[in-house]
């Protein structure tokens, strides 16, 4: 300390002095609620009001979430244990979780349930059907492991699509993922999802051997090569003969008696996963001949529950952003035909409501394909419900094309650039960037959208509550335990998916808006 | 019950394009399995229970008619339909027969060109009212507020009712069933009307069943059987047949308990004739000798469906009424085996 002062002054205070405390009405909770709750007039009645609303509406919920019933087994059941309280009756959720979850009648797997358990498969299920002598977890992970590991799958999947800083070799996991997920989902020969990888990736082979010329050409040798491995030409041509056929039919043209009998052969045949992949069909004879390995085989009328809404969802948006951005580039076209086809569909298929699209797919399709070839009726919704949902996403693309600078397209010609690099390398990556919350919006909505298949009595997790769960006599009477369960399970999917969009906004944001 | 007329017409139009005209029996013979149409989920008639087994009143015929084919009831594939989808669904050859308690309608047999092959439950529209309201008969219900499902054929037999009877009723229009007991509880209507089964399986779910009445009034005809399409008689016969072997086992004492016994034979022919021991009826169907055997040791005879999934003992607590048997009442009544 200095001295300079010490003959001049009697007193020099040489610490600062400490702050004082604001006002009391100036700090802490008090003027937190001033300036939040009631900063004038209007917004302190605001308040008071809510808080009324907010008031009562707990004093209702809360002791019905408090006092719920989560071990008995019926409704009648609960109604005695709260004994005239009020209270929720989730024990429908402890009783009926797996068909929630995963349909009506998915299968557990009762040989690896025994296994990790040690509990004797005859133990697994008493003669009256009832699932015991095992709990939730143990059923979860090891009964229905199947679709369990199918969804963790799933993250590790699209992980490297969602997150640009994984390393790149990790979408090979994305390429493998359909197809192991078809594998746990459906079960069956593993030969079949194998020889359809096998002709994709000869198919990609192909790909790569000529992309160096142009990408174009690329694509195409892709497509046929694909085609000729995956479908046998011939069955497509009787396929396309019979739908016509049908077709005209169905507009009023009798059928010739006795004409083609040839499909008839083919009608008798083929059920739908042959009359696909035809090739492919004899080639997994063969193979299973030699070694099969195989899980047991599940049907698609058994799927259901939250799974489905799942499979269709995530299906159908990962199929329809390729085909939306298709599209979109389709419509931005000089070449007429591919313009006019483009803008013919997407404004056919905006103009139709997608319950109408599934009636289609449910009931109008039956009467032009013949019944045997005809395929799923999930596959039949997945197409009608991946349609819908490109055309939409090719508007939000379509947005964001239109939304760049002429100038980039310039930019790109000026570098010599044909067309399908000048789209891949310039002006997508910044379109779809531009796109990114009106995808996002799509996507959340198609996924809530798949739940209007239970209008056309599919087992989706709606379908299930309002069909099975509802009409059986023990839990008649339970909405809002149950609605509210699959509120819970969509909000938690469908707040995720947003909150990643807006962190990828956020990482993308480059500043030049 | 439900009838959008835009697929009755889709229905008919389809019939053109129309289905496999080989015969169904064959055709369910070479699948292996009957795909057979019901009801995405009604109490006691239909649904699947906590393992995903079918159970209730309509599944059970299907279950009869697959193990008078093959002699499994469990050769059934359950094709869940709605109200819109069940007719496209039948016409369309998706399904070999819908059992999904359907009425039996002049319009739905000629025009839709279905074949109802009998009538399993005959039900009829009711009324239901807080027993505090101290009514007793639906005469007495004027001026009420009517809970009803609209676009349903109980929509028009309660505007024919009140008018006959000179009545005022204002309509409270709801979606569902579901919709309709929430709206009830909660007061927004007087009156609950449906089918009278559906309303005792809705009072059977309430907290206090006993604070309300089904009136007596019954105001409508609603014979609910199974059909198939038109155009198919000997598949049509086999499925009529097994529904009547089914009536006819009550009739005759047959129950799934005895069944195997006297199907060895007995003293009367009728029952000889039925379960196969004599005679050749189950040859002229195009099927085994033990077809109606097999049929009745699926789920028991009708009597033993009714109890086991709507009757008395159960929550929904049907009593027998227009379905007991001919000799006891009821219509239920079958032709004879000969």
């Amino acid at each position: 300390m200095s001295d300079t002062h010490a003959q001049s002054v009697a007193f020099v205070r040489n610490t600062e002095i400490p702050p004082s405390l604001p006002p009391d009405t100036e700090g802490g909770v008090i003027k937190w609620v001033r300036e939040n709750l009631f900063p004038n007039v209007l917004s302190g009645i605001l308040t008071i009001v809510a808080l009324y609303f907010i008031i009562r509406l707990s004093i209702f919920v809360v002791p019905w979430i408090w006092n719920g019933v989560w071990g008995a087994d019926s409704l009648t059941n609960c109604r005695e244990v709260l004994g005239g309280k009020t209270g929720a009756c989730f024990s429908v959720i402890t009783d009926r979780w797996h068909q929630l979850l995963f349909g009506a009648a998915y299968p557990r797997d009762l040989f690896f349930l025994s296994t990790m358990t040690g509990v004797p498969v005859a133990d697994l299920v008493t003669p009256g059907g009832v699932r015991e002598n095992t709990n939730f977890f143990q059923e979860f992970f090891f009964g229905y492991w199947r679709p369990v590991l199918a969804f963790v799958l799933l993250f590790v999947a699209i992980a490297p699509v969602l997150f640009s800083e994984l390393p790149r070799k990790m979408l090979i996991t994305t390429a493998i993922y359909p197809f192991a997920a078809f594998w746990l989902v459906w079960g069956g020969s593993l030969w079949v999802p194998v020889t359809i990888l096998a002709s994709l990736a000869i198919a990609y082979f192909a790909y790569s051997f000529v992309v160096n010329r142009s990408f174009f050409l690329g694509a195409l040798s892709f497509l046929a090569v694909l085609i000729l491995l995956l479908f046998d030409p011939i069955a497509m041509l009787i396929n396309a003969a019979e739908f016509g056929r049908n077709s005209l039919a169905f507009l009023g043209w009798q059928r010739a008696e006795n004409a083609l009998p040839w499909v008839t052969v083919m009608e008798q045949n083929y059920p739908w996963l042959m009359n696909i992949f035809p090739l492919n069909a004899h080639v997994v004879e063969g193979l299973s001949t030699i070694s099969s390995v195989s899980l047991a085989s599940v049907p698609s009328r058994e799927l259901g529950g939250f799974m489905l809404n799942m499979i269709l969802g995530t299906v159908c948006v990962s199929l329809s952003l390729p085909l939306g951005i298709l599209l979109a580039l389709g419509r931005q076209s000089n070449l007429p035909l591919i313009k006019w086809v483009c803008v013919i569909f997407i404004e056919f298929i905006r103009g139709v409501p997608l319950i109408t699209l599934l009636f289609v797919a449910n009931v109008v399709l039956a009467y032009f394909l013949p019944p045997e070839s005809n395929p799923d009726l999930i596959i039949r919704v997945m197409i009608m419900i991946t349609l819908f949902a490109s055309a939409y996403i090719a508007e939000v693309v379509r947005g964001g094309l239109a939304a760049l600078p002429r100038g980039q397209y310039e930019a790109a010609d000026s570098l010599g650039l044909e067309y399908a690099q000048a789209m891949r390398l310039i002006i997508l990556p910044q379109a779809l960037k531009i796109s990114i919350p009106g995808i996002v919006n799509v996507a959340v909505g198609l996924f809530k959208d798949t739940t209007l298949v239970s209008i056309i009595s599919m087992f989706d997790l709606v379908g299930l509550i309002r069909g099975p769960i509802l009409a059986s006599t023990d839990w008649n009477g339970v909405y809002w335990e149950l609605f509210g369960f699959a509120a819970l399970l969509f909000f938690v999917i469908c707040y995720a998916i947003s909150q990643y969009s807006q962190w990828l906004e956020r990482k993308l944001q480059t500043g030049h808006r | 019950m439900k009838k959008t007329i835009f697929l009755g017409t889709l229905t008919a139009v389809g019939l053109v394009a129309g289905a496999a005209a080989a015969g169904t029996l064959d055709d369910v013979k070479a699948r292996g399995t009957l795909n057979c149409g019901v009801v995405t989920g009604l109490a006691g008639f239909g649904a699947p229970d906590a393992n995903g087994q079918w159970q209730g009143f309509d599944v059970s015929v299907c279950r009869a008619v697959a193990a008078a084919v093959f002699g499994d009831p469990t050769a059934v594939e359950f094709i869940p339909t709605t109200g819109k989808t069940r007719f496209t669904a039948l016409a369309s050859g998706e399904i070999d027969m819908l059992a999904r308690n359907t009425t039996w309608t002049f319009s739905r047999d000629v025009d839709l060109k279905f074949e109802f092959i009998g009538i399993n439950y005959y039900d009829g529209q009711g009324f239901m009212v807080p027993a505090s309201l101290g009514v007793s008969s639906a005469k007495e219900l004027n001026g009420a507020t009517v809970c009803i499902q609209t676009g349903t054929t109980t929509e028009l037999n309660l505007a024919d009712f009140f008018e006959e009877n000179n009545l005022e009723y204002e309509p409270v229009p709801i979606e569902t069933n579901a919709e309709a007991q929430q709206q009830y509880l909660a007061g927004a209507c007087d009156v609950y009307t449906t089918d009278a089964s559906g309303l005792a399986a809705t009072r059977a779910t309430f907290e206090n069943p006993d604070d309300h009445i089904i009136l007596p009034e019954i105001v409508s005809k609603e014979p609910l059987g199974p059909l198939v399409r038109h155009g198919d008689p000997e598949w049509g016969d086999v499925v009529r047949w097994t529904l009547n072997a089914l009536i006819a086992a009550e009739e005759l004492g047959v129950t799934s308990a005895n069944v195997a016994e006297l199907a060895e034979g007995t003293e009367n022919p009728e029952v000889n004739r039925l379960l196969g021991s004599e005679g050749n009826l189950g040859e002229m169907l195009g099927l085994e000798a033990d077809w109606a055997k097999n049929a009745i040791m699926a789920n028991g005879n009708y009597g033993e469906i009714f109890e086991k999934n709507i009757g008395e003992n159960t929550p929904i607590g049907l009593a027998r009424g227009l379905n007991a048997q001919w000799t006891e009442g009821g219509l239920i009544y079958s032709p004879p085996f000969r």
